[in-house]
């Protein structure tokens, strides 16, 4: 039984504001947002899983299918075998969704919130789990203080632990990261990565492809509601075959190699295959008459495969370009 | 507790953390109202005979405010966790449209009946009151505050923001609950106002609650019982229909 299995899902949108000026046959088609198209996912038991991709490739869509928040289109979502619409109170029970947007309910303290979560699932005398999630999560001296005091980073523990006071089998975990400081990543880490070991699956989406790499053992990613590329972390970085040549300079890289460089300030990376490319950019750059300083070659890492694949999906943007041999 | 016995639970620690200015609030307004109305028509408004005008008013009020914090209850609570966002939390629950249904419109209910017991405790002293058909009183409380609760979490389910909310309680209930008779029989009417009273559910509920005192009102409180429940029949049927469906909160 999988974990997690997406069946061919499908789910779009109507947009609100109708385009003027265009027939009522196309209208009708345009107002339609393709959020995801055929998408199949099977995660097994005790995965940690990344989902990768651009803002608006379908991410928290795919979530949101999963924790029974949007219905699809067309497809099936289910959680160890129970369908999210048919049997949603039993897949719910197995499931735990740490949302995406800061949100909090303004009227009760920590401790209270958490008690009310477990209420909803019916769960009773968990004082136990509850103070371990506390103390995890380093919120065992905020336990007392009511959500509209505590900060931003604070509040997104307070999210972690309500996600997970059922102890749910299966965690979701929708960019818990995004603008949290470094102590409570590695916190966080640290025990969703606890938690795994004990058999909990993760699914986890995230920017910080530095994050997904450690953590993840398999990635999928997702380019405008496609899944573009599914395989073991380790698959995806072996198959990135080339280094990637990172040096510093002032000045304006020549276009041809600005095209294929990836540019951070007066950073840049390159790939490269071999010794003569890497030849051939440093007397580019030498001939623009620049120089390169702090040069160094490193393996590429997961962000190199995450914008190789990304590239490659924008060039091949025909219909056809869905990748066979998706499914794991 | 299981999980709806939470919610409810929940949705009545809400209101009541913020007790002041969720029955305290109320309470104060309809005093103002007793003292003010009570003290400028106490001896120009004849209603029934043998009642004063004061203790006509008492049932009306403490009807009033029950009404209109039954439906403060529950659409202030589901407008302000969309809002918020927060309503995420529930929606990631096992809880069924029926649970929803029961718990907040269950801490409505409550809230009306404590805010309209608090109006009445305080204000019965201003007059002499009368308890002829207790058992009435108690069913159109309860049938009232269910009814309003239940308006509260469809309107809540509808609105968007928080002023669209606003305007429906402005243009709605507002208008509806002070021509419902209130502060006056709707004998003392013109009687094409008198027809247009008969159409508002909001006056079967006070004067049904109003007959449980005094034992006079202008309708049979059978008709009144008849009227409330079949309201509150349809507007249920319509809510359960869309909290199953998920209207404005799954897509």
């Amino acid at each position: 039984m999988h974990a997690i299995s997406f069946q061919s899902i499908s789910k779009s949108y109507r947009q609100s504001a109708p385009a003027s000026g265009v027939s009522a046959g196309s209208a009708a088609s345009q107002n339609q947002l393709l959020a995801l198209d055929g998408v199949s996912l099977d995660v097994e038991e005790g995965e940690f899983i990344g989902l990768l991709g651009p803002n608006g490739a379908g991410k928290t869509t795919m979530i949101s299918l999963l924790a029974g928040l949007t219905r699809p289109t067309s497809g099936s979502v289910s959680v160890l075998g129970h369908d999210v619409q048919a049997d949603y109170a039993q897949a719910r029970r197995m499931l735990g969704v740490v949302p995406q947007e800061l949100v909090f309910d303004p009227f009760f303290n920590v401790r209270e919130l958490l008690r009310i979560q477990s209420g909803y699932f019916g769960v009773k005398n968990n004082n136990a789990w509850v103070d371990e999630l506390l103390e995890s999560l380093g919120l065992a001296d905020k336990a007392g203080a009511n959500m509209r005091q505590l900060s931003g980073g604070m509040k997104r523990r307070v999210l972690v632990a309500q996600a997970l006071v059922h102890k749910p089998p299966v965690i979701v975990l929708d960019e818990p990261t995004a603008g949290v400081d470094v102590e409570l990543r590695q916190t966080l880490w640290q025990f969703i990565d606890k938690l795994n070991k004990k058999g909990h699956t993760v699914l986890l989406t995230t920017h910080y492809l530095e994050e997904a790499e450690a953590l993840c053992g398999r990635i999928a990613m997702l380019q405008q509601g496609r899944l573009v590329a599914l395989d073991k972390t380790s698959d995806l970085l072996k198959s990135a075959s080339s280094n990637v040549l990172r040096f510093k300079v002032d000045g304006e890289l020549p276009a041809e190699l600005a095209r294929q460089a990836r540019i951070t300030g007066r950073i840049v990376q390159l790939p490269a295959h071999d010794a003569i490319e890497v030849e051939r950019f440093l007397a580019q750059v030498r001939e623009a008459g620049l120089i390169a300083q702090d040069v160094e070659l490193r393996k590429a890492d997961l962000e190199d495969v995450f914008l190789d694949v990304m590239t490659r999906g924008r060039n091949a943007a025909i219909p056809d370009a869905n990748p066979k041999e998706v499914r794991a | 507790m299981n999980g709806w016995q939470t919610l409810l639970y929940k949705e009545t620690l809400r209101f009541w953390k913020v007790a002041f200015q969720t029955i305290a609030g109320p309470v104060l307004t309809a005093m103002l109202y007793l003292l003010i109305f009570g003290h400028a028509l106490e001896d120009h408004v004849k209603v029934y005979n043998q009642i004063s005008y004061t203790a006509f008013l008492v049932p009306g009020l403490a009807m009033m405010s029950l009404l209109q914090n039954a439906f403060a209850n529950s659409s202030s609570s589901l407008i302000m966790s969309k809002v918020m966002g927060n309503l995420v939390f529930l929606l990631l629950t096992p809880l069924n449209f029926v649970h929803w249904f029961i718990a907040y419109v269950g801490a409505s209910v409550l809230r009306g009946i404590v805010v309209g017991v608090g109006v009445f405790v305080i204000s019965a002293p201003f007059a002499e009151m009368q308890f002829a058909a207790p058992l009435w009183i108690l069913i159109f409380a309860l049938m009232g505050a269910a009814l309003m609760g239940t308006l509260g979490l469809i309107a809540g389910l509808w609105a968007e923001k928080f002023d669209q909310l606003a305007a429906f309680q402005n243009f709605v209930v507002m208008p509806m609950t002070f021509l419902s008779g209130v502060f006056y029989s709707i004998h003392s009417l013109p009687p094409f106002w008198q027809g247009v009273s008969h159409f508002n559910p909001f006056f079967y509920m006070i004067d049904g609650f109003r007959y449980g005192f005094f034992g006079v009102s202008d309708v049979s409180p059978w008709l009144s019982f008849g009227v409330v429940g079949a309201t509150l029949l349809v507007v249920s049927i319509l809510c359960l229909y869309l909290l199953r469906s998920g209207y404005k909160i799954r897509s």
